[in-house]
């Protein structure tokens, strides 16, 4: 449990850093290269919404290259990448992020793995601890295999 | 051989994910759902295919329940659908305000003089602006408007016979009623 807060308090963190980091970014005046270096970021994130799963920095389609347009239009106007992302998103819906975001109706989505690992590993321990308390077979030892001759033996005659 | 219900929870869990994946098989991928109904019709200023020196605005949306039709010269389903339109364009059912979409002014009026003008007015969107703004991902698509200039219905491909009478049309008639 304390390694979960651990985890989430890291990822609020780095989460938040980048942020900050960027809004400064957007204030000062932009270059060119800085602009390309940003939409490259951003569009690497966006879907193309007419390929399904390439980024739209990746597509050939016309509505992609329409897009990046419109992402590089944003940032010269001052947008943060997060508002130039949700620009996007007030219009194409979650559908136009690559990386779903954790979120009420994708909390399966993002938790799925961790429980089924937690649920595995319950699993194999105990698995392992019944397989531990079964009694365990050792070879006969040499009084116990001739007693055993004999009565194969014995029954061998019998019948 | 014991027989379990152990045994059996793999068999279970593959008939589970074959329900789930025939589910999902029912679904198109590409109809996504708008992010626009009852919000506001985007706000725009583009030029008329028809005249480039007079810019269309939402003031033609503006009292009156309206169609907007997103097409392009380029797009093959729009073809299919365009009788449909200048059917409706003729018996006055409802005002089409037309989006030309990444096209040039050339090839949309060159395919409207084919097939007839059933626009009010075309808005001409050659670098997608509107389109955008309007969450587009292909042509046709179709937007019904109300008096308020509120989107309240998307409509993606053609519009057939059918969708007009069992869907729009009736939406139309209730919108008409409202104040």
């Amino acid at each position: 449990m304390r390694a979960f807060l651990v985890f989430v308090l890291l990822f609020t963190f780095t989460v938040f850093g980048q942020a900050t980091a960027q809004q400064s970014a957007a204030n000062a005046s932009l270059s060119e290269q800085e602009i390309e270096n940003r939409a490259h970021k951003i569009g690497e994130s966006l879907r193309c919404v007419v390929c399904q799963n390439q980024s739209i920095d990746e597509s050939n389609a016309p509505l992609a290259a329409d897009m990046r347009v419109m992402v590089r239009e944003r940032i010269r106007g001052g947008d943060t990448n997060e508002q130039v992302i949700t620009f996007m998103r007030d219009r194409y819906g979650d559908f136009v992020l690559l990386k779903p975001p954790l979120q009420a109706n994708t909390v399966l989505l993002w938790l799925a793995p961790f429980f089924l690992l937690v649920l595995f590993l319950v699993w194999y321990v105990v698995q392992a601890k019944r397989k531990r308390m079964a009694p365990t077979a050792s070879p006969l030892s040499d009084e116990e295999q001739q007693q055993f001759q004999k009565l194969s033996q014995n029954q061998g005659g019998k019948s | 051989m014991k027989f379990t219900l152990k045994g059996l929870f793999p068999l279970l869990v593959f008939f589970a994910l074959c329900i789930a994946f025939a589910y999902g098989l029912t679904k198109d991928p590409r109809e996504l759902p708008s992010q626009l109904i009852d919000r506001p019709f985007p706000q725009f200023s583009l030029p008329d295919l028809m005249d480039e020196t007079q810019l269309l605005d939402n003031s033609y949306l503006q009292g009156q329940v309206t169609l907007v039709n997103i097409f392009g010269s380029w797009c093959v389903a729009c073809d299919q659908e365009h009788p449909m339109l200048v059917k409706l364009s003729r018996n006055g059912e409802v005002p089409i305000l037309g989006v030309d979409w990444r096209d040039t002014r050339e090839d949309g009026l060159r395919w409207l003089a084919r097939g007839g003008n059933p626009y009010t007015r075309v808005i001409f969107d050659a670098e997608s602006k509107l389109a955008i703004d309007l969450g587009v991902t292909g042509a046709p698509e179709t937007f019904l408007v109300d008096k308020k200039g509120q989107i309240r219905y998307k409509h993606i491909g053609p519009i057939t016979e059918k969708v007009w009478q069992e869907t729009l049309k009736p939406l139309i008639v209730s919108m008409e009623a409202e104040q």
